[in-house]
């Protein structure tokens, strides 16, 4: 067992120097193009793992991840935002305030920390509910969030948006928060609390029976879910430079729900291998709709695609189980050791 | 603030409540028996109101073709959809039943995009039925006088089909309980394809009467008021045809009402607005006004 624990350490070191290399190969060779899209799949990587807290642990199946991307990328985008920039856009805004510059990994974390501190009450107030009602109680949420962002204007400047960011997301921002992200939730899963948001999500009367407290497993897999959401939107933020609300759209929400459920909600390598696919493939797509003139179908394809995975494989490229890259070199495999989750 | 602007407001929100009490019936019937949130609803309402505009554009077809063939054409283009993506997915768990229409909703969006264009194009009525006219001085279109008479004599009719007919009687079966209505040898499937086909059929009534009301269509127009419908049938309690249509009349009043009576910088807040009503609603009465109440059991 010990040298099982010992070979795992080994693997993993070993795959986050390769993903170092890696990075710093594409970051020496590639294209600004291609590194965009890199640190978009980072990016992704983040909230798609997020968001499979709620909608694929716990089983709270939320359409509001773009509400808290946009909290996280607006508040990220006010705190970072240059001097310059700041005089022209935000004159209404306190002296203090206008001269309060903060680094980017700074504006990062707090954009979280304000996601996750607006999710607490709305989370006390919508996780009562579950099911459809839920989702739509969410899709709600985005919609209250984003007529704040449309209508709020000496603060995010309505339908003009927040411009003139520095261009602070990088690849080794978005992977350094792809692997935070990855390694903060794998721990929450395979832990006891873990145990308890599968059990809720399996069978919440019996979770509840059993001494589980089923809300407050809930409440904090909601807000951990939106601090992660939030970090994510600071970082698309810093990407695009520029902040709108049309950003964060109900496009965004449902991208990331089809990263998950293609992936497979339940399984934390089927979030990073949803991501990466649901963000090449629509780049693949969009260029081959520009080549030939046929606007709308690559969203055509991808929800066709999406159907189709709802009838034939609904449990997602991996369902529940997990990649275990420590077994691959084994001679001989042992039993990966998953939550043993049972089949939906 | 006279009471005519008062009785003004009144009347403009119930033309509104109408449309969103005939996409709501929809919505309530098919949830009601199989525990599914048709986004895709709101999407069939933005077809019928294409299929309505080659109507409108030809001015020569009287404007009863133009209400009833997007009527019959999306109902039936609602029984598609249901025997394509949805019947798959019987007893598969509700969440993938939500995906699934989320992905028709893009699918139907897109391919009109496709087809069409994804700008925005005009929907002019023939002039005489936005002709104004003014009782006691409240002025009223001659399209909102056809709305309120299209919207009760459906409502009728429908309220008769559900109550009388066989398969009226097989849908508030299966709408009670699947699993019961199956055993005793109701035949489910034709239960739900009828909730479809009479839902698309009100939907494609309703694009007609959104689009004339807004005088624009476009490709996306549909989701939001789909969303919409859904929370009226949630305030008048899911699964009740009743409740749909008082959800419906009720939010659109409401909604006017909140652009209407409040400062004008709140009016930017309308969608906002319903989604916190439907919070609302959800905490403190969750089965809505007429709704029967769910025990969750192991």
């Amino acid at each position: 067992m010990k040298s099982t624990i010992a070979r795992k350490t080994v693997v993993l070191l070993g795959g986050l120097v390769l993903l170092v290399v890696l990075l710093g190969v594409a970051d020496a060779t590639l294209n600004n193009y291609y590194l965009r899209i890199l640190q978009l799949i980072g990016i992704y990587i983040v909230l798609t793992a997020s968001l499979n807290l709620t909608n694929g642990f716990t089983g709270d199946f939320s359409l509001g991840h773009a509400a808290f991307m946009a909290i996280g990328g607006y508040t990220s985008a006010l705190l970072t935002m240059p001097l310059a920039a700041r005089a022209l856009q935000l004159a209404e805004l306190p002296v203090w305030f206008q001269e309060f510059v903060s680094p980017f990994p700074l504006a990062t974390v707090l954009g979280g920390i304000l996601a996750a501190l607006v999710a607490l009450p709305v989370g006390l107030v919508v996780l009562r509910l579950r099911g459809h009602y839920l989702a739509v109680a969410t899709l709600g949420l985005l919609i209250i969030v984003k007529s704040i962002a449309s209508n709020w204007e000496p603060v995010t400047r309505g339908a003009r948006g927040l411009s003139g960011l520095n261009a602070e997301t990088n690849l080794w921002w978005a992977f350094g928060w792809a692997v935070i992200t990855i390694f903060v939730v794998w721990r929450m899963v395979h832990s006891p609390f873990g145990r308890s948001m599968i059990a809720v999500r399996d069978d919440s009367v019996a979770a509840a029976s059993r001494g589980v407290h089923v809300f407050r497993i809930r409440l904090v897999a909601f807000i951990m879910s939106a601090f992660f959401g939030g970090v994510g939107g600071a970082l698309l933020a810093h990407q695009l430079t520029a902040i709108t609300p049309p950003t964060y759209s109900f496009d965004l929400t449902f991208l990331i729900v089809i990263m998950l459920v293609i992936g497979g909600s339940g399984s934390v390598t089927g979030s990073v291998i949803g991501a990466i696919i649901m963000t090449i493939l629509p780049v693949i797509l969009r260029d081959l709709e520009r080549r030939f003139e046929l606007p709308g179908v690559s969203q055509i394809i991808i929800a066709a695609a999406l159907i189709a995975f709802m009838i034939f494989r609904r449990q997602g490229l991996m369902g529940n189980r997990e990649l275990h890259p420590s077994t691959w070199f084994m001679k001989k495999p042992a039993t990966p050791a998953s939550v043993d989750a049972p089949q939906q | 603030m006279t009471i005519n602007y008062i009785l003004q407001q009144l009347v403009n929100g119930l033309a509104l409540g109408s449309i969103y009490a005939l996409l709501a019936i929809g919505l309530t019937m098919v949830y009601g028996i199989l525990r599914l949130i048709n986004f895709a609803h709101g999407d069939l309402m933005m077809l019928g109101a294409y299929v309505s505009s080659i109507f409108i554009s030809a001015t020569v077809v009287p404007i009863l073709l133009a209400v009833l063939i997007p009527t019959l054409l999306i109902a039936v283009m609602g029984l598609i959809v249901e025997r394509t993506a949805y019947k798959p997915l019987r007893g598969a768990p509700e969440v993938a039943m939500l995906i699934t229409s989320l992905g028709v909703s893009r699918l139907i969006q897109n391919s009109t995009v496709l087809a069409l264009s994804p700008q925005p194009r005009a929907f002019s009525l023939p002039g005489d039925l936005t002709k104004t006219v003014n009782v006691g001085g409240i002025r009223f279109t001659q399209l909102d006088v056809l709305t309120f008479l299209l919207v009760i004599v459906l409502m009728v009719l429908l309220t008769l089909y559900i109550n009388r007919s066989k398969t009226g009687m097989a849908m508030r079966a299966s709408s009670e309980n699947l699993q019961a209505a199956r055993l005793i040898g109701i035949n489910v499937n034709w239960a739900i394809g009828a909730a479809f086909v009479l839902g698309s059929a009100l939907a494609g009534t309703a694009g007609f009467l959104w689009a004339s009301r807004y005088g624009i269509i476009d490709p996306f127009m549909g989701f939001l008021p789909g969303v919409k419908a859904f929370v009226a049938a949630v305030i008048g309690g899911i699964g009740s045809i009743r409740g749909a249509v008082v959800g419906g009349v009720l939010l659109g009043v409401a909604e006017i009402g909140f652009v209407g009576f409040l400062p004008p910088e709140f009016s930017g807040y309308r969608d906002a607005f319903v989604f916190s009503l439907l919070l609302i609603v959800l905490l403190v009465r969750p089965n809505g006004l007429f709704g029967a109440s769910e025990v969750e059991r192991a």
